[in-house]
């Protein structure tokens, strides 16, 4: 394969963005198969320490997806989830990782055609952004810069 | 030692088409752990089942990943078949390779690739899956009905038949909804009053049925068997059990001008009124936006006049908070009124009115007592255009769907027209006649043929008034596309059926999903047509979509029929994918430092404090508790809790993080 294949990990809550996903499906919309789908039960279950874990392990970019606001299963898990973002957004910039290789988005279980439509926007983001190799150099680094700072 | 069945389905062709699951097997089957892997045509079917149960005892599988359709689609069909042959059902996974790969990619290395690294994410996690069992909950054998419209009627009735308790909620300050307002209903034109009216009283009058009317839901909590709802009476500003409703106040009250919702505009109401006169319940409520004495701070002749010294100006609204168990929503539909239509004048010409206002024109109860008046002037219309597919059918105006009601309305529209202006003219416009239904289609070619309604195929571009008349410009398709005009005394638009106004409020506040129309979406478009996505909570009517009165009260049924059975059993069974604390022996090693960060975001109020105590009394720890019959395991305090002591079963944070490096090939 020549071109980059971008490595992308989506993090769906099971009763909107997983819903959806299933109604792109039916709906036979095609979208790029980079993407590897990881069910919660609500936006608000995920930790974004995965997020960071993913891309320690080797992920190229991540989407992040749930229910509308007011649409939440469980009444206000993706208020939730968006806090937690915006702090961890906030957070993440400082310590120099690159935003844009995450999506946060809403996708219901009608947005068939807007899943795939999130999913194909961000692999092309992320195929221009290249591999993230920076990530794990930017780790490395500042494992050896404590080392030799000790 | 883990040994893990893995099963690839083809799903007729639908996965195999696009995903080669031969090397899928073979690849899986390589895996560490994997005891058996292989691959079927119709996992779902009763040999594919059957191949699961044999492989389970035959190979001692301690867990298995289905790789088929979407979880939500046979998740329980699998888990099921796992529980039969001893294996824990929640120790069987799905893998979703229909909706999420072979559907959505094209035939090619990397879709099957996808597929293997799906059902390899699945086989890591179902590893460490723990076997779970099923929690018991009571059921509250009461059901809360939301709408007093036939569709409400219909369910409360039949629940309350089968001996169960039912509380009725309406809004409005009578039941009866939009088929009270109809004159007469397809397709045998017999009069909906007639047959409405004792329902309504049968409501009234049911010992096992509560009816809050000028009620509204405030706010639910719980889950299947165990809501609690917040029911806001509003201030009716008469005392209920001291009216005896008399009607004196209505006919003496002052203020007299104001627009009848009843009557759709067409005529007018006083500040205190009942909606119609044969209201349920038949007691008259104060409007306080219009009444004088609310607005002025004077009046007060209802009081005066009032034999029963019944009027209550101070009356405060009440909130009433009642325990049942399961839900029926029937909250209906509206139409799209005729100011919606930039084309025919944005409701500005009178004479250009809708389909309910025509039932009220029509209905010996309405404001000209039956005869068909134009609104402008009084006088009898001689030639009359009716307009199916106002809105309906129509992308560009954001309706896409089909209303069906419309077509066969339209039909009885012309016809009760020709019945009492036999000289009058009647023009349908339509697109396509849709009139699937028990007789039916005989009764649209009854007004064709019989009454001599005159059907134009074609769409009418504009309306515009002109000395008096209106001038209605559209084209006739079975006359190859010719242009027309017809001039017309009055026109009616057949305007789209949507969602009721409220609509999206109500499902938020009882977390069920609604369309993008802001209708009431179903948990399965065939299947389960009167089920919600959220358990113990059921559709009737025109709230999920505009029906028929057949129709609704077929589905009203059904759900009523879906309540009763919850309710046949005590105690339900709940799926235990709940919260848990990690506990620790002695507790006093408890991870959880009683912070109760977690108390804070439960949406369920499911986390309590529990204390551990030394022989003295006294306590020493406080730590958190999950409420396993609240809980409804969203996992928001699994995210948020600071010492990782909180994890939830199904998705604990050792799963999650497997299913992770699963994905990106670490294992």
């Amino acid at each position: 394969m020549s071109e980059f294949e971008p490595k992308v990990v989506a993090f769906v809550c099971n009763w909107c963005t997983y819903a959806g996903a299933d109604l792109t499906g039916t709906s036979r919309i095609k979208y790029a198969s980079n993407v590897k789908i990881i069910r919660f039960p609500c936006t608000g279950r995920i930790d974004f320490m995965l997020l960071l874990k993913s891309f320690a392990n080797g992920a190229d970019g991540i989407i992040v997806s749930g229910c509308h606001p007011n649409d939440c299963h469980y009444t206000s898990g993706n208020f939730h989830a968006k806090r937690r973002w915006i702090m961890f957004k906030e957070l993440m910039d400082f310590m120099g990782i690159d935003m844009n290789r995450i999506t946060f988005s809403w996708v219901s279980a009608a947005e068939g055609a807007r899943w795939a439509e999130v999913v194909n926007s961000t692999v092309t983001r992320v195929r221009e952004l290249g591999p993230y190799v920076s990530y794990k150099q930017m780790v490395n680094t500042s494992i050896e810069e404590e080392v030799t700072h000790a | 030692m883990a040994r893990i069945g893995v099963f690839i389905c083809h799903c007729g062709e639908n996965i195999s088409a696009t995903v080669d699951c031969g090397r899928v097997a073979e690849t899986i089957g390589k895996l560490k752990h994997v005891a058996y892997s292989t691959e079927y045509k119709y996992m779902c079917s009763d040999p594919g089942q059957t191949l699961i149960k044999d492989a389970i005892k035959e190979y001692k599988l301690t867990g298995i990943v289905v790789s088929a359709c979407s979880p939500r689609m046979h998740e329980p069909t699998f888990r099921k078949a796992a529980a039969e042959a001893g294996l824990n059902p929640y120790l069987c996974e799905m893998a979703n390779l229909r909706e999420h790969c072979s559907w959505v990619h094209e035939k090619n290395d990397m879709t099957t690739e996808k597929a293997i690294d799906i059902v390899r994410i699945l086989v890591e996690k179902v590893k460490i899956n723990n076997a779970l069992l099923p929690i018991k909950v009571p059921v509250t054998k009461t059901a809360l009905v939301i709408g007093g419209g036939i569709a409400g009627i219909q369910s409360a009735l039949d629940i309350a038949n089968t001996g169960h308790k039912v509380i009725l909620v309406e809004r409005s300050p009578s039941i009866g909804g939009h088929m009270s307002q109809l004159s007469e209903t397809f397709p045998t034109l017999d009069c909906s009053q007639c047959i409405l009216t004792p329902r309504m009283v049968e409501v009234a009058q049911h010992p096992n049925i509560t009816l809050y009317t000028y009620s509204e839901v405030e706010s639910l909590d719980g889950f299947i068997g165990n809501f609690t709802v917040k029911i806001r009476k509003k201030a009716r500003s008469i005392d209920e059990k001291d009216c005896t409703g008399c009607g004196l106040c209505t006919t003496k009250c002052p203020q007299k001008k104001i627009p009848n919702e009843f009557e759709e505009g067409m005529g007018f109401r006083p500040a205190i009124y009942t909606p119609f006169p044969q209201a349920v319940p038949n007691k008259p409520v104060i409007d306080r936006e219009h009444c004088t004495y609310y607005i002025k701070g004077k009046c007060k002749v209802c009081e005066i006049v009032c034999p029963t010294k019944a009027i209550r100006f101070d009356q405060p609204d009440q909130i009433l908070e009642i325990q049942i168990g399961a839900i029926v929503i029937a909250t209906g539909f509206d139409i799209k009124r005729t100011d919606f239509f930039p084309e025919y004048g944005f409701g500005k010409y009178k004479d250009v009115i809708d389909g309910l206002q025509f039932e009220r024109l029509a209905s010996a109860s309405g404001p000209t007592g039956g005869a068909i008046l134009r609104p402008s002037d009084g006088v009898v219309p001689k030639n009359i255009v009716f307009v199916a597919c106002a809105g309906s059918r129509d992308p560009a105006k954001g309706i896409a769907y089909c209303s069906k009601i419309c077509c066969m309305y339209t039909a009885k529209h012309a016809m009760l027209y020709k019945h009492k202006v036999h000289e009058g003219k009647a023009h349908v416009f339509y697109m396509d006649i849709r009139s699937a239904g028990k007789n039916y289609d005989e009764f649209v070619r009854r007004a064709i043929e019989e009454d001599y309604v005159n059907y134009i195929r074609g769409r009418v571009s504009t309306i515009y008034e002109c000395d008096g008349k209106l001038i209605v410009k559209g084209v006739d398709t079975l006359l190859g596309a010719q242009p027309l005009e017809i001039v017309a005394d009055m026109v009616v638009l057949a305007t789209a059926g949507v969602a009721n106004s409220g609509a999206e409020e109500l499902a938020q506040k009882l977390h069920v999903s609604y369309d993008s129309h802001k209708f009431f979406a179903e948990a399965h478009p065939k299947l389960k047509p009167v089920e919600t996505n959220t358990a113990g909570i059921f559709l009737a009517g025109a709230c999920q979509n505009p029906k028929d009165i057949p129709d609704s009260v077929s589905q009203a049924s059904g759900a009523a029929v879906k309540v009763a059975a919850l309710f046949s059993q005590n105690e339900l069974t709940r799926e235990p994918l709940v919260a848990f604390v990690n506990r620790c022996s002695p507790p006093l090693y408890s991870t959880c430092v009683g912070c109760f960060l977690c108390q804070s975001v439960c949406p369920y109020q499911a986390i309590e404090r529990e204390e551990f105590k030394n022989r003295d009394g006294k306590t020493i720890k406080t730590v958190a508790k999950i409420n396993e019959g609240l809980c409804q395991g969203c996992g928001t305090c699994v995210a948020l809790c600071r010492s990782k002591s909180i994890d939830l079963h199904g998705y604990t944070n050792n799963q999650m993080y497997t299913e992770v490096m699963a994905l990106l090939n670490v294992y």
